[in-house]
């Protein structure tokens, strides 16, 4: 346990369904009480879907883990009403440094682009993260359940039967959905006899989380081959509370116990920040990683989110972020599936947009992991290269990856996004989450996203809103000029949007269709889709 | 855009001289280096990533075909 912060511990409390004669039934159990899984518990209830969050464990995470946190996921934690906690304690950083060997190669600097509501990321240690998040759970009411292990699980027809173990004793709870949100090695995965496949790192990392309390710069330092840690790499950057985490390649032969140990893990420290900085270890880990993915994340009624779906490598910040993605994909589309108003179908889609986010994800983590970690010789001769290249050859620096900022996927193939039949500049296409932009909605300064509400949106410009949608009952509207203003002009510019045209978002803040000059009928037949409904 | 695999040297006896003696002196880790650098430098100033694609799978198929 970290010596710098205490976690919470959330006490378990006995549940009136353990009593019932039968098997109390709930819409939606999740199972794991991680990012991923009270995220879906969280947006769930916040979509009126009152759900239950089993976890095994009484704590949050223990060890800071993830703590790289996406402008994407500050997002949807924002429309969930937790991010303000998360932005005041999480560290913003823009400057990083890359080493190679003695020398420093090159420093970049992050300039955020203005005019987002959420920085590009932060840096906050996942318990913090975890305790932020139950806060709000317990708020919006969902009924969460700790230290409730689940020993089975069987699918019916019509709905799922989970048996939790607990210190009372076992019960058995139904449900029309389970949302296995249970990490990694997922035992819902094996007890349903699925697995998760892919690529095995043999590669050992030591995670040393350092209190340093003389003033030391917020910024990112990534090493490769530095001479306090010869062959191997070093990854340096701050979080929350002056704890610095250091991530220390070890190689796939280093023996994991022997790194772990405290007089091992010093010397290292002090070769790095010198003789002159003050510090103390306040947690360490050995780990190696997997990136592998289940071949399907939607089985029947039990669908599978964050690790235990899909997994990455940790460079690049694609797995706590990954996950809550997929949990915020779910979760409308389960909503709406539970109150009858999309068919199960919906729900296929939720498997085809985030097994290509998986992808995206493990592909970017693994050719980070492929740079920081060559395999072969010839491997090793070009990432040396453009190492030293990097010093004088802005070109060069391209090529450095030490990991890439996590953006969310762009779905190319999903299929509730209606195809572009008019032409249009930027990134705000069918399948991408809508851009950011400052507007002025109800004399108050606010961001084009917190502007969107649970349902699906139609953002229009200048008679760009076809008649009798104002009245939809499942389709909120905002017109530039008459529900918001376009303050800066980067609505229009970053969403091309001209007087006559109109974009239709979903509820989950991604872009499925838009038009130069929509008919209702458009509209109309691309929300239908988008619903699953033709 | 696809690979140019017509002749497009300026001088070509001039640029193989200077391949050549630009490794004068190297060992062989040397000029492993040196051809790393160069293969970077080409391949960021042709950009294109269809042309890119096209030379390594050309050169890849090149040393291939030595195998059999």
């Amino acid at each position: 346990m970290p010596a710098s912060h205490k976690n919470a511990v959330y006490v378990y409390r006995h549940s009136a369904d353990q009593d019932a004669a039968r098997p109390v039934h709930h819409p939606v159990i999740v199972v794991g009480a991680g990012p991923s899984g009270l995220t879906a518990g969280i947006d769930l209830a916040f979509r009126g879907v009152r759900g239950v969050v089993l976890d095994d464990n009484d704590t949050v995470s223990v060890g800071s883990r993830a703590i790289c946190f996406s402008k994407r996921t500050l997002e949807i934690w924002q429309r969930l009403g937790c991010a303000a906690p998360m932005l005041e304690k999480g560290i913003e950083w823009r400057l990083g440094k890359v080493f190679f060997g003695k020398q420093r190669v090159f420093e970049f600097n992050l300039q955020p682009e203005p005019g987002h509501g959420m920085p590009a990321f932060i840096n906050l240690q996942q318990y913090y993260v975890e305790e932020m998040l139950i806060e709000r759970a317990m708020r919006l009411g969902v009924d969460l359940r700790w230290r409730n292990r689940v020993v089975g699980i069987r699918e019916h027809d019509d709905c799922v039967w989970v048996d939790i173990d607990t210190p009372d004793g076992r019960y058995v709870l139904t449900a029309d959905y389970v949302v296995a949100a249970d990490g990694a090695n997922s035992p819902v995965r094996d007890m349903l006899g699925l697995e998760s496949a892919g690529q095995v790192f043999n590669d050992q990392f030591l995670i040393a989380d350092v209190v340093v309390e003389a003033p030391f710069p917020t910024e990112r330092w990534f090493w490769f081959d530095p001479p306090f840690h010869e062959g191997q790499s070093v990854l340096l950057h701050r979080q929350a509370d002056n704890v610095f985490r250091i991530d220390f390649q070890l190689g796939a032969d280093a023996d994991g116990n022997a790194a772990l140990e405290p007089a091992s893990i010093a010397p290292r420290i002090r070769a790095m920040l010198g003789d002159k900085v003050a510090w103390s270890l306040d947690w360490a880990s050995v780990y190696t990683f997997r990136c592998r993915m289940m071949e399907r994340f939607v089985h029947d009624r039990v669908i599978f989110v964050g690790d235990a779906a899909h997994q990455v490598s940790p460079f690049g910040a694609r797995g706590a972020n990954g996950g809550v993605q997929s949990a915020e994909n779910l979760t409308w589309k389960l909503a709406r599936v539970l109150r009858g108003e999309s068919p199960v179908a919906l729900l296929e889609s939720y498997d085809n947009e985030r097994r290509e986010a998986a992808r995206e994800n493990i592909l970017n983590s693994t050719r980070a992991t492929d740079f920081i970690t060559p395999k072969s010789h010839v491997s090793r001769v070009f990432r040396d290269s453009v190492l030293r290249l990097a010093a004088n050859e802005p070109f060069a620096r391209a090529l450095v990856n030490s990991g890439r900022l996590s953006t969310p996927c762009a779905y190319r193939h999903s299929p509730l996004s209606t195809p572009d039949a008019d032409r249009f500049e930027g990134a705000a296409r069918p399948g991408a989450v809508c851009p950011d932009a400052p507007v002025v909605r109800l004399g108050r300064r606010e961001f084009l996203l917190d502007s969107l509400g649970k349902r699906f949106t139609v953002i229009c410009s200048g008679g760009g809103l076809p008649e009798g949608l104002r009245d939809d009952a499942d389709i909120d509207v905002l017109e530039v000029g008459v529900d918001f203003d376009d303050v800066e002009g980067l609505v229009s510019k970053r969403l091309d949007l001209v007087a006559g045209g109109a974009y239709l978002i979903r509820p989950d803040q991604y872009v499925c269709a838009r038009w130069r000059v929509p008919t209702a009928d458009d509209v109309v037949t691309a929300w239908r889709r988008a619903c699953a409904l033709s | 855009m696809t690979l140019n695999r017509q002749p497009n040297f300026d001088d070509a006896d001039a640029f193989y001289a200077a391949l050549i003696e630009a490794h004068r002196d190297f060992s062989d880790a040397e000029s492993e280096a040196m051809n790393a650098r160069l293969v970077l430098l080409l391949a960021n100033h042709i950009g294109s990533h269809d042309v890119l694609f096209e030379a390594l799978d050309t050169a890849r198929t090149s040393v291939l075909e030595e195998r059999t």
